[in-house]
């Protein structure tokens, strides 16, 4: 399991957490190689939000290995520290900062110093609006560019969310249901960003809807009850007993 | 781009008023003749003075509730904070000539027997040094208070309860006399600032000016705040916290920062407010007054920084009116006030005013113009 972890982007190994006897998470083992697209499936309560929330420093597990880039231990930092490290995250809600534009919300996101003073000499630099013009095409919000976080529609938003995310530049982004409540079209949209995005990236998708992890096209893990019960290509999870069981109910 | 300016047209006009003030006011005490109908009176100079010092309270709550979503319900502990350090030089200031006319102790201190100034008063002599408490001990209180409350995460209306908890333990402490400032009936008898007479209507003049002069310093401080990229962060974790911690700011940072900055803000009004009314007692770290900081904001307008100072003086200027006529109807009004601005006018007095100029100006040139952050949010998220 060691070599396993040196060549991992994100290695979890033996993970638990109960939450008052409760456990959320049971064992659960995965490993994200650096490039690869992941989709997460699982009925309700499988542990995919909280499987999120461990890696992201929001929840710490009460046992097994979370590493980054096969070394750093991800357990010994906050959600601000993981984050600077390059793991971004995006929330099953779509959350942006209503009251900025949507350029200023780029421009919060962007890589760069975070500490307050820095932050409050900080002044934006040619290169900053050449990386928000860059960022606005990619999600195919430039003529909104002035208009106000709050005024987007829902799927806009969640497009604006996910330029967030890229501003940072993050080595791995880890993505709540990007199609919740979005139209099919958006749905499409969504998944052609995200195909468009990957490989410079690790990504992991969370998602319900089966015809976008379909339409995503690549190795899907399914998680019940906190732990991961198959992994391979969607056509082969499908045909698995135990998913079907897990789905359809007994 | 779209930063705003340090100096936009609201902060000029702002700006300028208070310039006007500072000027008028003393010359209408200390050149008009009495009798004349520009005079004002001396009393008048302490109230408006007065005003000004609340006004730049308003301004330090605004700074961490409109911008950053920290209501502090135990703001006027800090200001009570930066009142009892004033009036602990003004005490020193007194001298022999107190009723028991002691070289060194407080009439206080000599009635309760002391025979030596508590450790924690020295210094108090100097001004220099009652200066820096003024600042120090409010912003080194709200450090401490801050790190243990943001760090734990500590929000929302819990974040509320323990700052009124904060000021209500700071008013039952400070109502002990063993605590070594003059208990329920707090510091005054005040002689002199500087060896100016604080009767004299040309210090009250000066104080006035001090006063305005602080409230400008001030209002550039939270203006450079607010447009700054920090500021623009405070207010992203005002709206997503969350948000805001995922991309990698440290949010117990800027909280501790700004919370901090602001009680510093506090501590000046609360100094520059103690000459001026010449007393500071207990009650001023009542957790209602703290309460009372919080509707000025609202009333004037909550994140818009003028807003807040302009709430800060109307109110106090209907109380001094009400409490005149009819005091038992003040609190009825004030909550009336409340209650009605907060469904009639969400942004405050001056947010209303904005909006309705915009509207004004807008259908004069019939033309389109995009929303702007201050006309406030109009669409709500899908979910």
């Amino acid at each position: 399991m060691v070599r396993q972890a040196a060549n991992s982007m994100l290695y979890l190994d033996g993970v638990s957490i109960s939450f008052d006897g409760f456990r959320a998470i049971n064992g659960l083992s995965l490993v994200m190689a650096p490039g690869e697209m992941r989709a997460v499936i699982g009925p309700n309560g499988a542990g995919k939000t909280t499987m999120m929330d461990i890696i992201t420093g929001k929840t710490r597990p009460d046992a097994g290995d979370v590493l980054f880039a096969g070394e750093i231990d991800l357990t010994r930092h906050d959600e601000a520290g993981i984050a600077r490290l390059g793991i971004g995250r995006k929330f099953q809600k779509p959350t942006v900062f209503e009251t900025h534009s949507v350029e200023d919300n780029l421009l919060l996101a962007l890589k760069g110093r975070r500490g307050v003073f820095d932050v409050l000499r900080a002044r934006r630099t040619a290169a900053e609006s050449a990386r928000i013009d860059e960022l606005l095409d990619l999600i195919g919000l430039e003529p909104r560019r002035r208009d106000l976080g709050a005024d987007l529609g829902h799927g806009q938003k969640q497009w604006l969310e996910i330029g967030m995310l890229l501003a940072q530049d993050p080595k791995v982004l880890l993505i709540d249901e990007p199609a919740a409540g979005m139209t099919d079209a958006e749905t499409a949209q969504t998944a052609a960003l995200l195909r468009r995005i990957a490989g410079e990236h690790t990504i992991m998708v969370v998602e319900h809807d089966m015809d976008f992890v379909r339409a995503l096209g690549v190795k899907v893990t399914v998680l019940h009850e906190g732990t991961v019960i198959a992994e391979g290509s969607i056509d082969h999870v499908s045909a698995d007993p135990r998913v079907v069981e897990v789905y359809l109910g007994r | 781009m779209t930063a705003p300016r340090l100096l936009d047209t609201r902060s000029v006009v702002f700006l300028t008023l208070i310039a006007v003030a500072a000027v008028a006011v003393p010359m209408a005490n200390l050149a008009a003749e009495p009798g004349s109908a520009l005079h004002l009176s001396s009393f008048a100079v302490s109230l408006f003075g007065k005003y000004l010092t609340y006004a730049l309270l308003a301004l330090s709550v605004d700074l961490i509730w409109g911008y950053c979503g920290i209501l502090s319900l135990g703001h006027g502990a800090f200001f009570a904070l930066g009142g009892y350090a004033m009036g602990m030089h003004l005490m020193r200031e007194i001298g022999p000539r107190g009723v028991y006319a002691h070289p060194v102790l407080p009439d206080f201190m000599v009635f309760l027997n002391w025979d030596a100034l508590p450790w924690y008063w020295w210094g108090f002599d100097m001004f220099w040094f009652a200066c820096l408490m003024v600042v120090l001990v409010p912003g080194a209180l709200a450090f401490v208070f801050g790190w243990l409350a943001f760090r734990s995460r500590v929000t929302g209306v819990y974040l509320s309860i323990i700052t009124q908890a904060l000021t209500y333990a700071l008013m039952l402490a400070f109502f002990r006399n063993d605590m070594g400032f003059g208990g329920n009936n707090g510091l005054t008898d005040f002689k002199d600032l500087l060896g100016f007479s604080l009767q004299s209507d040309a210090t009250r003049a000066g104080l006035f000016v001090a006063s305005a002069l602080a409230l400008a310093a001030g209002f550039l401080i939270c203006r450079f705040i607010v447009t700054s990229r920090l500021g623009q962060v405070l207010v992203s974790i005002r709206d997503a916290e969350a948000r805001a911690r995922f991309l990698g700011y440290r949010v117990e940072s800027y909280k501790l920062f700004v919370f901090t900055i602001s009680a510093m803000m506090a501590g000046v009004a609360g100094a520059l407010y103690v000459p001026q009314v010449g007393i500071i007692n207990p009650g001023e770290f009542s957790p209602a007054n703290s309460i009372e900081i919080v509707i000025w904001v609202a009333v004037g307008g909550r994140g818009l920084l003028a807003g807040a100072a302009l709430g800060a003086i109307l109110v106090n200027a209907a109380k001094t009116l009400l409490t005149g006529w009819a005091p038992e109807i003040w609190l009825f009004f004030l909550g009336g006030v409340f209650v009605l601005v907060t469904i009639f006018l969400p942004r405050g007095v001056l947010g209303g005013l904005t909006a309705a100029g915009d509207r004004l100006g807008r259908r004069r040139r019939r033309e389109y113009r995009p929303r702007t952050a201050t006309s406030g949010r109009t669409t709500q998220p899908a979910e």
